[in-house]
């Protein structure tokens, strides 16, 4: 089947069989290959990426599904000039990632709930659900957690000095 | 392991769909949110030859008020009902309260609450809740539209009373008045795992009075159950004074009534990690909880400005 995919704004016309999951898609036919499938069954959470602004397992979706829409994999958070993103960069301050392996689907679930609100680290029981919400063989989850609140914080503290991030 | 190949419609309407759904040479499947379908579909504990793809009917994510009921449609997700907002009064409250327990905010962004009543999972909180409130399922076929009660649709784990043709378009509730308090209250074994067992509660109250008593039981059977003999027991009981659920007296009725439904109501099925005598005690518990629970918040709302409700 033809469907359009527009990835990290790029667009992506692709001939694909229905029953290919968006991950494998992404990762094979798109050559993205920052989203990693652990679990195939919903569950860790390593495969999360954006589907029109939501955090969505791509485990759980079909390719066809998305036709039209547009995707945001771990590749389209650092800027154009490759400047990490501020998660990214707050990954990194706090430890939140020894493998890596699950890093992906945590930068991007925390990304979603970010952009959708920025006020989120002032709700520790939402940045609680949101760590709930992927499996970490390595950290301890404290460190992530104490990444999303940094990040979301510098978010907050930069708008407030006047929007430069 | 990946999921078998399968044909893929998109219909756009309600008739495209059932008309899709009816087309008898091929096992078909409804996607909602695929939450439950796709996983499914890599274990190929499913194998549709037909996928019929609902999300692109226009009007199926519609949530509204229409009289004293509440419709939900085939789209609305999960995560909807995280709002207390997105339904009035002590409804909304019930809902907030049990959604968090739904695995997590990427499933439930995509997951549906009709999707849940389809898909019949023991341990539904949604179906459990829709049980104890005498929810109507809305199925669609080739003949035309029914509407099927609840407490006649679940059968047993993944068996309802829809046929295989059938769309179901909405789910109806009937609108909790504010002299209604709510609870909630799961208990599971770990955050991704499913409830062992969940309990809500709802209690109509007047003068200080139990004069209705809903209770719904979350995976404490092969299928949702309604606490029938445990809320008959509390009819007319005194509500009385605030007590803490964690340390109810065994003389207190919401504590006598979380006996009765242990052992008169649900009939529990042994699991890893929680046999019958296990489970039994859990339903005891959690229900004496969750009436103390839905007692506290009949007072709270008493207490606030009507119209007010959070
Ligand atoms: C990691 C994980 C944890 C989960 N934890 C929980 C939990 O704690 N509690 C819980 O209740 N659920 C849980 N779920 C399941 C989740 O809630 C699903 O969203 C829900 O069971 C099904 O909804 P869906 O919209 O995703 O349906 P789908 O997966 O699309 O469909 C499920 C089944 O119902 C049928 N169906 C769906 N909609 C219709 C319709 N309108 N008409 C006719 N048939 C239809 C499909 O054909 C399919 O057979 C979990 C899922 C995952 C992956
Ligand atoms: S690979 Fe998708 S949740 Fe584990
Ligand atoms: S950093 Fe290794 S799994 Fe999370």
């Amino acid at each position: 089947m033809k469907i359009t995919l527009t990835v990290n704004g790029e667009a992506y016309p692709l001939d694909v069989e229905p029953r290919r999951i968006l991950a494998d898609v992404l990762r094979e036919d798109c050559r993205l290959t920052g989203t990693h499938l652990g679990c195939e069954h919903g569950i860790c959470g390593a495969c999360t990426v954006l589907v029109d602004g939501e955090a969505v397992r791509s485990c759980l979706m079909f390719a066809v599904q998305c036709d039209g829409s547009s995707v945001r994999t771990v590749e389209g958070l650092a800027g154009p000039d490759g400047e990490p993103h501020p998660l990214q960069r707050a990954f990194s301050a706090e430890h939140a990632l020894q493998c890596g392996f699950c890093t992906p689907g945590f930068l991007m679930v925390a990304a979603g709930a970010l952009e959708a609100d920025p006020a989120i680290g002032d709700s520790p029981e939402r940045v609680d659900g949101l760590v709930g919400s992927n499996i970490c063989r390595c950290t301890g989850y404290e460190p992530i957690r104490r990444a999303i609140l940094r990040a979301a914080r510098e978010q907050t503290e930069g708008e407030r000095d006047g929007g430069n991030r | 392991m990946k999921p078998a190949a399968f044909d893929y419609v998109v219909p756009r309407t309600v008739p495209e769909a059932v008309a899709a759904l009816g087309d008898a040479g091929r096992k078909a499947q409804v996607l909602a949110g695929g939450q439950s379908l796709i996983l499914e579909m890599h274990l190929q504990r499913i194998r549709p030859e037909l996928v019929v793809d609902i999300n692109r009917i226009a009007g199926l994510d519609r949530l509204s008020v229409e009289g004293d009921t509440l419709r939900v449609g085939a789209l609305v997700r999960h995560s909807v009902f995280e709002s207390a907002q997105s339904a009035p009064g002590p409804l909304g409250a019930l809902f907030a309260r049990a959604v968090v327990n739904i695995a997590h905010p990427p499933i439930r962004s995509r997951g549906t609450m009709v999707g849940s009543f389809a898909w019949a999972h023991p341990a539904s909180e949604w179906c459990a809740i829709g049980t104890a409130l005498d929810a109507d399922i809305e199925v669609h076929g080739l003949e035309g539209k029914r509407v099927v009660a609840a407490r006649d649709y679940f059968h047993g784990p993944y068996r309802t009373a829809r046929r295989p043709q059938e769309l179901i378009t909405a789910v109806r509730f009937p609108l909790l008045g504010d002299d209604t308090g709510v609870g909630f209250i799961e208990h599971r074994r770990t955050h991704f795992c499913f409830a062992q067992v969940a309990v809500a509660a709802a209690l109509t109250v007047r003068d200080g009075v139990i004069g209705e008593a809903r209770i719904g039981l979350v995976n404490c059977a092969d299928r949702p159950l309604r606490a029938g003999a445990a809320e008959r027991a509390l009819i007319g009981v005194e509500v009385g004074p605030p007590v803490d659920g964690h340390r109810l007296p065994d003389g207190h009725p919401f504590a006598h009534a979380g006996r009765i439904a242990a052992t008169q109501d649900a009939a529990p099925l042994a699991e890893p990690f929680a046999d019958v005598e296990y489970k039994r005690h859990a339903i005891a518990v959690l229900v004496g909880r969750t009436l103390c629970q839905a007692a506290n918040d009949q007072r709270s709302r008493l207490a606030q400005p009507k119209g007010d409700h959070k």
